[in-house]
């Protein structure tokens, strides 16, 4: 049973995905319920793969029992297990919001369940060419998902990522293409083992064009900086509860795929026998950092703001990948789980606080903490949190990333971690500032729709007539604020997790 | 230079196709030829997958009746696959593509990029 996991993780949602169609004819409101149903599901399958992966090693599935060089593998290690329960976990945690906060109708959930279903595939998947199908599969809901929007901006927003991500995908394609004229083989570990094998060795022109076409594929799907344009626009016009599931899991999942192709397919080898590229991957990563925090803080927008900050959080990811050391490439790890709990809390804070009082920009937010306590605290813990105040995941990550470029002897790259973290304090002091020390402005239409308190504790037959937020929206966030918070003391677990697969990783 | 162009030359169309795809994405302010200017694109990929795969005097790669029989040359049958895979992709990412166009017109009533922005800023 335990073998069939990984296929289970990426055929249920899938399945439930047509189910919610098909019954969605006949039953309008089965949506949601079949929904819940599969995710829990999902979440329970993804801990007890995780828990038998960090107990019994690496489970490796061969699709119609065809062996490697033939078949198709779905591969479940260490880091691939951790990601598998957090896009189940965060999965589950937004549906809670979507019950009321929206969007609903049977199509929502069926795209809602596929985009599911593609992530894991992404995350399980241990062939390159399956990982071009899946990061389709996971673009194409995304994009359906993004054009959910009441407005007719959020489908200039998804066509604007369509053409783009579709590029980004593309280029990626060409990149196996390449590795596929070179070895002659899509599978990953044989990969590994043929590209050294193949001639001219890693200084072969292919296997470097293939790495960097590759490379920019993902950058646009991470949204690196100069080709995260995409970005902002997608996050500003898709539904709020659907912005909260995309910047959790999609760029995340991305960036862990990044991961694979630079560590599972090229290997360490290949960075060591070509500094250059490391150098690349770093000075990519660190452009990124500074120029996606410094469009942050200018942004007044705060769906903007927090948009232009993933660029800059998934730069310290990429260059925590270019530092190539143990540290560094923990804490990059970390810093990946970590940043989908806190922008995916933050964005549905952001949804509960727009669902309750419309405020929508920086301005509008002042005197938030009387109008919605939860909401606002919400809000900060999880923003201090994107800064890295300490106990919480976002400063073990950075910590981790800072302490590794000391060690790679790379210091300028430990002052853009430390200038990063400076102007994240800008943009997230200033909103507390807003919301805690601004008496709130004479806003009529904000008053007059903060009337219910927060908190949902009401039943619930008042609270639809009087309160937009439901228990689940306010939950879904304090309880993401919680887990960073949690998290933040669990530097020590992150090690023993992660610790050995990074070591494997790096010593071959 | 001139023998590489007549040996290689699907490799070249390739490439022109892929620039033409790509010129086509950043410089047409019509967002269908936008579109269709990603599918010249994937093309382009498509054409080099079949290109590589490609073998003089190949034969498609079925068993032969007689196993003792002389061993033909065989074309290799992965990249086709990965051809036809990547073109139900490209077919799916089209059908999206157009459903958002057929949006934004009823939204707004125009295909035009530079219109639509005109259009975006008066609201």
């Amino acid at each position: 049973m335990i073998e069939q996991l990984p296929v289970l993780l990426i055929v249920t949602p899938i399945l439930a995905a047509t189910l919610s169609l098909l019954l969605g004819v006949r039953y309008g409101r089965a949506g949601w319920s079949i929904a819940a149903l599969t995710t829990t599901a999902l979440f329970g399958l993804a801990v007890w793969l995780a828990t038998s992966v960090f107990s019994g090693g690496t489970i490796v599935y061969e699709v119609g029992n065809f062996p490697r060089p033939i078949g198709i593998e779905l591969v479940a290690d260490r880091l691939s297990a951790l990601v598998v329960v957090l896009v189940a976990g965060v999965s589950a945690g937004v549906l809670a919001y979507t019950r009321r906060g929206g969007p609903r109708g049977t199509s929502f959930y069926s795209a809602y369940l596929l985009l599911v279903g593609g992530l894991l595939g992404l995350s399980l998947t241990g062939d390159v060419f399956n990982m071009f199908v899946f990061l389709e599969i996971t673009g194409l809901t995304t994009y359906a998902l993004i054009a959910k929007g009441e407005s007719g901006e959020s489908a200039v927003a998804a066509l604007k990522y369509l053409i783009i991500g579709t590029v980004g995908a593309s280029l990626y394609l060409i990149g196996v293409g390449f590795l596929f004229l070179a070895t002659g083989t899509l599978n990953m570990v044989d990969l590994a083992a043929s590209i050294p094998a193949a001639e001219g060795g890693y200084a072969n022109p292919l296997v470097l064009a293939a790495f960097a076409f590759v490379f920019v594929g993902f950058a646009i799907k991470i949204a690196l900086f100069p080709l995260h344009t995409w970005q902002p626009d997608a996050y500003q016009r898709a539904p709020d509860g659907v912005t909260a599931l995309i910047s959790a899991l999609v760029s995340t999942v991305s960036a862990y795929a990044l991961f694979r192709v630079i560590y599972s397919v090229f290997t360490i080898e290949f960075l060591v026998a070509t500094p250059h590229v490391t150098e690349v991957i770093v000075a990519f990563g660190s452009v990124s950092v500074l120029a996606g925090t410094a469009l942050a803080v200018i942004q007044t927008e705060i769906k903007r703001t927090l948009a232009y900050s993933s660029v800059s959080q998934f730069g310290l990811v990429v260059l925590a990948y270019g530092l190539a050391n143990e540290t560094a490439l923990l804490g990059g790890l970390v810093h990946l789980l970590g940043h989908a709990i806190m922008k995916g809390g933050l964005f549905l804070a952001f949804g509960v606080v727009a669902a309750k009082t419309g405020a929508r920009t920086v301005d509008e937010y002042a005197g938030l903490a009387r109008r919605a306590p939860f909401a606002a605290g919400t809000f900060a813990v999880l923003g201090l949190a994107l800064v890295g105040v300490p106990p919480s995941i976002g400063f073990v990550g950075k910590w981790y990333i800072a302490v590794g470029a000391v060690e790679a002897g790379i210091w300028p790259v430990a002052v853009v971690v430390f200038l990063s973290t400076m102007l994240t304090l800008a943009y997230v002091a200033r909103l507390i500032e807003k919301m805690y020390f601004t008496p709130p402005t004479g806003d009529v239409h904000a008053a007059e729709r903060a009337v219910a308190a927060d908190g949902g504790a009401e039943n619930d037959a008042e609270a639809t007539t009087r309160n937009p937020v439901s228990a689940g929206m306010l939950g879904a966030a304090v309880f993401a604020a919680l887990l960073v918070v949690a998290l933040g003391f669990s530097g020590s677990v992150f090690d023993s997790l992660l610790g050995p697969f990074v070591k494997v990783v790096l010593n071959g | 230079m001139l023998e590489l162009l007549a040996t290689r030359y699907a490799y070249v169309v390739f490439i022109v196709l892929l620039s033409v795809g790509l010129y086509m994405v950043i410089a047409s302010q019509n967002l269908v030829k936008k579109v269709i200017g990603v599918n010249l694109f994937q093309t382009a990929i498509f054409l080099f997958f079949v290109a590589a795969a490609y073998i003089e005097g190949g034969s498609a790669p079925v068993v032969p009746k007689d196993p003792a029989g002389p061993t033909a040359v065989l074309v290799s049958p992965l990249p086709h696959v990965i051809v036809l895979t990547a073109i139900v992709v490209g077919i799916a990412l089209t059908a999206v593509g157009l459903a958002l166009i057929i949006r934004i017109y009823t939204e707004y009533g125009t295909l035009r990029e530079d219109v639509l922005r005109e259009v975006r800023a008066d609201d």
